[in-house]
């Protein structure tokens, strides 16, 4: 195994993790999360470890920085840093190391900073502590420090609090607290997980350019395989514990050798991968339970060339070239494996014309101490029945406002919202059944979205008994398997509590139950995005089938753009309470097309690396909904500010092919605008927007 | 139902992230029934202050029930020959200044105080969980008006509303039991609607409302069960207050009267007795005690256990 890595030179490595062995204790037993994990980071380089949630990825950050949980036990291994072994350093040596010569930078950076205490003063706080400098010179660091991770007036914003600053500044300022003291290494996990979608690219972007400014070593933890090609020269892939595969990041990414990997890849929506071309590729099972045994390969439960060997003997990391390892036996056919027939594309039926959903005018006003929070200032749009309608947006720009509004859950301030001719805007309790029956949701949250203290059979009867007419308990039984059935929900899950269940079970639940009565339009609120890219892949194909099935329309939320364009038919654009772009999916995705959608599709983290684009930047942060810009909402980060007219005259609604949008550009000018910034978009054809072909 | 019983998560998939800082809440939401109440009692049993309480807690109310058979007197029985005696070895804790027994009145004067202040909690919690759930759930107007009473209702003092109403409605353990129940609502009220408030946010409310339930389902049927262990802290804690509070009264002589052993009236009666006769005070007083104490220490244990 060691063999596998000695190409990399002993010398020049900045972190060595060696046979890393750590187990948590939990009742009486240690449950062994990580097993036999190795790899070297070279000085200067990133390293970016992958999985999926549970394993492991974050208990390796940890143990680096040696942050494990009281109840971690380290069975066995070495973390070797610059001469140290890390794992038997003592608290002062550990201190010094840590604030010194590592730095780590969280998930999420409003709960990394100090709340009341002044940005400025935080970073000001590491020189001092760790450079032993005063006030004033720490102040002045603080300061060029802010500067290098490229925060605009960094003399006003170290006077700022944390709250005052957007999401993306406020992770500028804990990467800048992590890069004072000039780490020999930086640890970031998952530092874009939770930003939204511009400013997650406006952190890599920046992550890429100080790598050139920094000579700090990289680890490098995310979920996201696309992430960590872009960011890292090399990468492992980590599976229920194990390192499963490692080598030249762009190269495990474009031609994997573990079943795994290649797994990985398939299961995400890649550009121009539509639901009528080719399905997601979901990874059937799950992940072997926590500190389970297991005498083979631990992926072979879930692998499509498993065979006895795999069961019985754990494959080593085999050396498969180019600097490269797998762990598996069979890693010369990996390239091979077929596609599985989950695959097939399913037959898409093109929507009635008969529309489902009328929204005209719609308003959402939220009384707030600061004034009134306008979250949906008059939107107007139809769904169709049969029909995928996504509506993307990042977060405070209105959708969920809307969505909520669409299925009555609050009523409208004004405006008309009809489904099936009938309006929504009522007392819920007066609504008829019909409509009532008409309605569902699927929760973003799968945790929260079930009763815990309800089993599964409650949870769909009680559905059954409110939105059928089932009189009979049998009766309602049987329709209780159907769904179960529909959903691939095992029949013995039917007794537990949700608790038990993991996410992506979890979810099927909760669609069961949206589709227990008949309905006609389903809301989907975020349905994958707490899931595992893997579970993901599963739950979006059943959404499909379902959708294809019951011939139902969807309301589909999301902040993943690959997810809505993979999945929808139509598209809505929210920007600050406004609807700004809204079309044919590829319409909305391919110039002409509002400027902030652009700068949407431009933040999209390609999975194809060929398709590198140049990004269109928005500036500044998020206008405050309580006192909105004038004119157009979008003026003020608009990267196609045209002047006064925007900021003084609202924008028409443009018509392009196959969508509108709202803006003073007429599409004959954007296009070619457009273009020129993005090679790899598709030229509209004068007969509306065909599929884009993949890059 | 193939699901192993006795091991209910062998047939489940455990995929949380960071089992290292999993709380005791994942681990016992993943258990079934019994293994839930097992973790339960081992956590709970874990702590030394939980345990100390609980025995004696348990204890009184074995004595309460059972009193009968430890006493060496009838607790009313009058020895006119004996008044004010100090304690020996044929009246322990000594004798009153009827010549009673203060061993024996204490072991019986558990019984009226177990027997209201448990009353009147339930009678407290159940109107504390009514007006919780209503104002928490519907929020706006009912919420502002019902918690504005509440807030009147919290600015007089305790003893003052209990005086005023048993001296109105007269003087009875049932009405002593309903003045401390009306009395403990409001607060009770406070805590569930907090519970409440986060509670009602969460998607699984949503999903019920779609389905057109009733409000009072929604209430009663899905948040109530997911706030039970805030409301059982909840009850302990008021338990202990019922218990001071029951014998507040009797000493002020609200509450039960002459003969009845009840620990609030024996203080109050050995009172005037208390330069010569100390231990007519300090026992029943000490007995008052060690079960409000023992009754805090539950709570405690309790609410550490919720709560993580």
């Amino acid at each position: 195994m060691t063999a596998a890595i000695a190409p990399v030179r002993e010398e020049t490595l900045a972190l060595e993790v060696e046979n890393l062995r750590i187990g948590y204790k939990r009742r009486g037993r240690v449950l062994r999360v990580i097993d036999d994990v190795s790899f070297g980071i070279r000085r200067g380089e990133a390293f970016g470890l992958v999985g999926e949630s549970g394993c492991g990825k974050s208990t390796i950050a940890m143990a680096v920085m040696r942050y494990l949980a009281p109840n971690a036990v380290v069975e066995g291994g070495r973390i070797a840093f610059g001469g140290d072994d890390v794992l038997t350093l003592g608290d002062e040596q550990l201190r010094r190391l840590r604030g010194d010569r590592m730095a780590m930078v969280y998930q999420d950076p409003n709960s990394s900073l100090n709340p009341s205490i002044r940005v400025g003063d935080q970073i000001a706080e590491v020189y001092r502590h760790h450079r032993a400098m005063d006030k004033a010179q720490a102040r002045e660091a603080a300061c060029l420090m802010l500067e290098k991770v490229h925060v605009s007036d960094p003399a006003r914003v170290v006077r700022r609090y944390p709250h005052e600053l957007s999401g993306g500044q406020q992770q500028r300022v804990v990467i800048a607290m992590a890069l004072a003291t000039d780490p020999d290494l930086l640890v970031l996990d998952e530092p874009t997980t939770g930003l939204d979608a511009t400013v997650e690219a406006e952190v890599l972007d920046l992550v890429e350019q100080l790598r050139d400014e920094f000579d700090a070593s990289i680890l490098f933890i995310s979920h996201n395989l696309g992430i960590v090609s872009r960011i890292c020269e090399r990468m492992g892939v980590l599976y229920a514990g194990r390192l499963v595969e490692h080598g030249p990041a762009r190269q495990v990414f474009s031609d994997p050798r573990h079943p795994y990997t290649l797994a990985l890849l398939r299961c995400v929506p890649r550009l121009g991968m539509r639901k009528d071309t080719l399905r997601l590729d979901p990874i059937p099972g799950s992940l072997p339970a926590l500190g389970a045994e297991i005498a083979g390969c631990v992926y072979a439960d879930r692998c499509p060339i498993a065979r006895d060997r795999c069961r019985t003997d754990p494959p080593p990391l085999y050396d498969v070239g180019d600097l490269r390892a797998a762990a598996c036996h069979f890693h010369v056919e990996v390239p091979g494996i077929p596609p599985s027939e989950e695959t097939r594309p399913a037959d898409v039926v093109p929507a009635d014309d008969e529309v489902l959903v009328r929204v005209e005018d719609c308003m959402k006003t939220y009384r707030s101490s600061g004034g009134d929070v306008t979250a949906v200032a008059g939107v107007s749009f139809a769904v169709k029945r049969g029909e995928i309608f996504g509506l993307v947006g990042e977060s405070g720009c209105g959708k969920s406002s809307l969505a909520r509004t669409i299925v009555g859950l609050t009523d409208s301030t004004s405006g008309v919202v009809e489904v099936d001719g009938k309006p929504m805007s009522q007392r819920r309790q007066q609504r008829d059944r019909a409509l009532r029956r008409a309605v569902q949701m699927v929760f973003q949250n799968p945790d929260t979205a079930l009763n815990p203290r309800h089993t599964i059979r409650n949870i769909l009867g009680r559905s059954l008994k409110r939105l059928t007419d089932l009189g009979s308990r049998r009766e309602r039984q049987e329709a209780m398997d159907e769904l179960a059935t529909a959903v691939r929900l095992e029949h013995r899950y039917f007794d537990v509590r949700p608790a038990a269940l993991s996410g992506g079970l979890k979810q099927r639940v909760s669609i069961a139950r949206a589709f227990a009565g008949t309905p006609k339009i389903v809301l989907c609120d975020e349905p994958v995005s707490a899931l595992d890219v893997s579970v993901q892949a599963a739950i979006l194909n059943l959404l499909i089938e379902l959708q294809l099935r019951e011939r139902v329309s969807y309301v589909f939320i999301s902040h993943d753009l690959a997810v809505v364009r993979y999945l929808a038919d139509r598209i809505g654009v929210m920007y600050l309470g406004w609807l700004v772009d809204i079309g044919d999916a590829e319409a909305v995705f391919n110039p002409p097309h509002h400027p902030y959608t652009e700068a949407l599709v431009s933040a999209i983290p390609t999975l194809d690396l060929d398709a590198a684009r140049p990004r269109v930047k928005l500036e500044g942060p998020l206008p405050s909904p309580i006192d909105p810009p004038t004119g157009c909402r979008f003026h003020t980060r608009c990267p196609r500010f045209l002047g006064d007219v925007c900021v003084n005259e609202r924008p028409p609604w443009q018509q392009a092919n196959g969508n509108a949008y709202r803006c003073h550009i007429p599409p004959d000018e954007l296009e070619p605008l457009q273009l020129a910034a993005r090679p790899d978009a598709t030229r509209k054809e004068g007969n509306g927007a065909g599929p884009a072909p993949a890059a | 139902m193939v699901v192993d019983r006795s091991d209910p998560t062998s047939a489940l998939t455990v995929t949380d992230a960071a089992p290292g800082v999993a709380g005791l809440q994942g681990e016992f939401a993943r258990l079934g029934r019994r293994g839930r109440a097992a973790l339960f009692g081992r956590a709970l049993l874990g702590s030394k202050a939980f345990l100390v309480g609980a025995v004696i807690v348990v204890w009184w109310i074995f004595d309460a029930i059972f009193w009968r058979l430890f006493v060496p007197y009838e607790p009313t029985a009058v020895d006119p020959g004996a008044t004010l005696a100090g304690p020996s070895r044929s009246h322990l804790f000594g004798t009153d200044d009827l010549g009673r027994d203060v061993f024996s009145r204490v072991l019986a004067g558990a019984t009226s105080v177990l027997t209201v202040a448990p009353a009147a909690t339930a009678l407290g919690i159940a109107g504390g969980i009514t007006v919780g759930l209503v104002t928490g759930y519907y929020r706006g107007i009912v919420d502002n008006v019902l918690m504005r009473l509440v807030d009147a209702a919290l600015a007089f003092p305790l003893i003052i509303i209990a005086v005023l109403v048993l001296s109105v409605l007269g003087q009875s353990t049932w009405n002593v039991v309903v003045v401390i129940g009306i009395v403990f609502t409001p607060l009770v009220a406070r805590t569930v609607r907090s519970a409440v408030l986060a509670e009602r946010e969460h998607e699984y409310v949503a999903a019920a409302k779609l389905r057109g339930e009733s409000g009072l389902y929604i209430m009663f049927a899905e948040i109530l069960p997911n706030i039970s262990g805030p409301i059982a802290v909840e009850a302990t804690v008021r338990l202990g207050y019922a218990i001071f509070t029951a014998a507040t009264l009797s000493f002020l002589g609200l509450g039960l009267q002459p003969p009845s052993p009840d620990w609030g009236l024996s203080v109050a009666s050995g009172l005037a007795f208390l330069q010569i006769a100390p231990w007519m005070v300090l026992f029943p007083a000490l007995a008052l005690a060690t079960l409000v104490v023992a009754v805090n220490l539950v709570a405690d244990g309790l609410k550490q256990v919720v709560e993580e």
